[in-house]
């Protein structure tokens, strides 16, 4: 790969963070600085990104329904959030008769920390990921799945027949949607060759995966985001919430900071699939680029790569809000058979026909080679 | 074969119809905003002239009501809102005859029913549309309709009648 001018990329303030802390601690204590660092700054990240993604998704749910939105606080409210989480913080926690307390108390943290685990292992850009396992996507499919575990504890723990329902559909839903997704990962792992992001993200340097897999890709693409969405239990599959039949769902019992943290994961939880589907799929932080025009490539790459990553990620949020806001709930029986009758046969074919195109060089770089 | 050419079908069809539901909400995403933003459009605010507020006297420019002082208003009024306080006073040939004194009428224990101007015989009061009627105390609320040294408007003689 060509080295094109990156003048606003993060890789030199890290690089100066290093030296300067080698030069003046022992290594174990720099090691440990550079850790604590790249936590406050991931927990930062987390909670800003969540506030930013309710006033996001408010302002645009109100555009959908040909309204205005939030426009009191501040400038066209953009401090909505910030007003939304002072108001949250200062509620009171209210102890429910009867409820299991530890379990109760315990239920939220699954969530959030499952939430916070995957967002490390996610490559905000340039060197701006925390961990880079090689087998990145199996650790995220893995570590996204315990998010469950806060669900149904939460569902159990509350002694509230609403709970138990939502959380019971809710189990039921993420099981069977997170083979989906697995597979429409699969498929595109065996697109890269590699389960490591940084290197999928190299392959792709010229040629996205949704174009180099181009029908096989296609089918991944379309089946990870229904099957992402339905995952994060919002738009047309939000029945373990379902308003009308179970109030709330399982974090009915929740008030204050414990119902924020199922808030803020699930908010969470929608950038975290939308940000591994621009991942795997859109290239991550890779700028779009042509092979041979290096002019055109130049000017790509004067856009920093988070700006390439978060414009992607807004992207699918966006349209993961406009499905949310077009269509009606399904009904469990119809969840169900769009799971088993559909997403996971085509996906199994899809595997296969991309293994056939892989062996059989028809991705669209073995064909411009 | 037959039902997986239906199953294919089935689901080209589904595919066909939730793109035609997402085409629906993308138009909507670029309608005008409907939303009236209250404060700041007072100067264009529109409220439907049905739209019952306050309940007002209306005086034509001689200071002068249509109100007789019957009190039908007051009894038909479901809740006790409206007080008419007559005076009776002495024409110059010796008639005595009632008169509006006070009008007083509560807006903070009106319901906006309407009776009290269905049953009016003489058409002096009406609903205004003005609903901007925020107080600090309830003193305020009440209030007296007929302005400071109004009087009753003089009957049009009936000439009419004679003439056809």
């Amino acid at each position: 790969m060509t080295n094109y001018s990156q003048p606003l990329e993060f890789s030199a303030l890290n690089k100066w963070i290093d030296t300067t802390l080698n030069e003046y601690l022992p290594g174990f204590w720099a090691v440990f600085i550079e850790l604590v660092l790249v936590g406050i700054a991931l927990l930062a990240a987390y909670a800003i990104i969540a506030m930013i993604l309710i006033y996001v998704e408010r302002k645009i749910t109100a555009f959908f329904q040909a309204r205005i939105g939030p426009n009191r606080v501040g400038k066209y409210g953009i401090f909505q959030s910030v007003a939304d989480v002072i108001k949250i913080l200062l509620k009171e926690i209210i102890p429910l008769n009867r409820r299991d307390k530890f379990l109760f108390y315990t239920a939220p943290f699954f969530m959030i920390a499952a939430s916070m685990m995957t967002f490390g292992a996610i490559p905000f850009g340039k060197n701006m990921q925390a961990v880079d396992f090689n087998i990145g996507i199996f650790y995220v499919i893995a570590v996204s799945s315990l998010g469950i575990i806060g669900v149904l504890l939460a569902g159990w723990s509350s002694n509230n027949k609403y709970s138990m329902i939502g959380a019971m559909r809710s189990g039921a839903q993420f099981v069977s949607y997170e083979l989906s997704a697995g597979f429409a990962l699969m498929t595109m792992v065996i697109l890269s060759g590699t389960m490591q992001f940084s290197q999928i993200i190299e392959t792709q340097s010229t040629c996205w995966n949704i174009f180099n897999g181009h029908i096989s890709s296609l089918i991944a693409f379309v089946i990870y985001l229904i099957s992402g969405h339905a995952e994060t239990n919002r738009g047309p599959f939000d029945l373990p919430e379902a308003e009308s039949e179970l109030t709330a769902g399982y974090h009915t019992e929740y008030s204050g900071l414990s119902f924020g943290f199922f808030y803020l994961a699930e908010y969470l939880n929608m950038f975290i699939i939308a940000s591994i589907a621009a991942t795997v799929f859109l290239g991550g932080w890779m700028p779009f680029q042509v092979s041979g025009w290096d002019g055109f490539n130049q000017v790509m790459w004067y856009i920093p790569s988070y700006v390439w990553f978060f414009g992607k990620v807004g992207f699918l949020i966006f349209l993961s809000l406009w499905i949310r806001w077009s269509f009606p709930r399904l009904r469990i029986d119809q969840l169900l058979n769009l799971e088993w009758k559909y997403l996971l046969p085509i996906n199994l074919v899809n595997i296969l026909i991309m293994v056939g195109l892989v062996l059989s060089g028809l991705t669209l770089t073995d064909l411009f080679k | 074969m037959r039902s997986f050419s239906q199953y294919i079908k089935g689901l080209l069809i589904g595919v066909q119809s939730l793109l035609g539901g997402l085409s629906v909400t993308w138009k909507e995403l670029w309608t005008k905003k409907i939303t009236r933003q209250y404060p700041e459009n007072r100067d264009t605010l529109f409220v439907s002239d049905r739209f019952r507020a306050e309940l007002v006297m209306p005086h034509d420019e001689n200071n002068e009501h249509a109100c007789t002082a019957c009190g039908i208003c007051q009894m038909n009024c479901p809740n006790g809102t409206i007080q008419v306080i007559s005076k009776i006073s002495e024409t110059e040939d010796g008639k005595k005859k009632k008169e509006l004194d006070r009008y007083v009428y509560d807006l903070g224990m009106c319901t906006f029913c309407n009776l009290c101007v269905i049953s009016c015989p003489s058409n002096a009061i009406k609903f205004t549309n003005n609903f901007e009627n925020a107080t600090f105390t309830r003193a305020k609320l009440v209030q007296q309709l007929n302005k400071e040294g109004s009087k009753l408007r003089a009957k049009k003689p009936v000439t009419t009648t004679k003439e056809e």
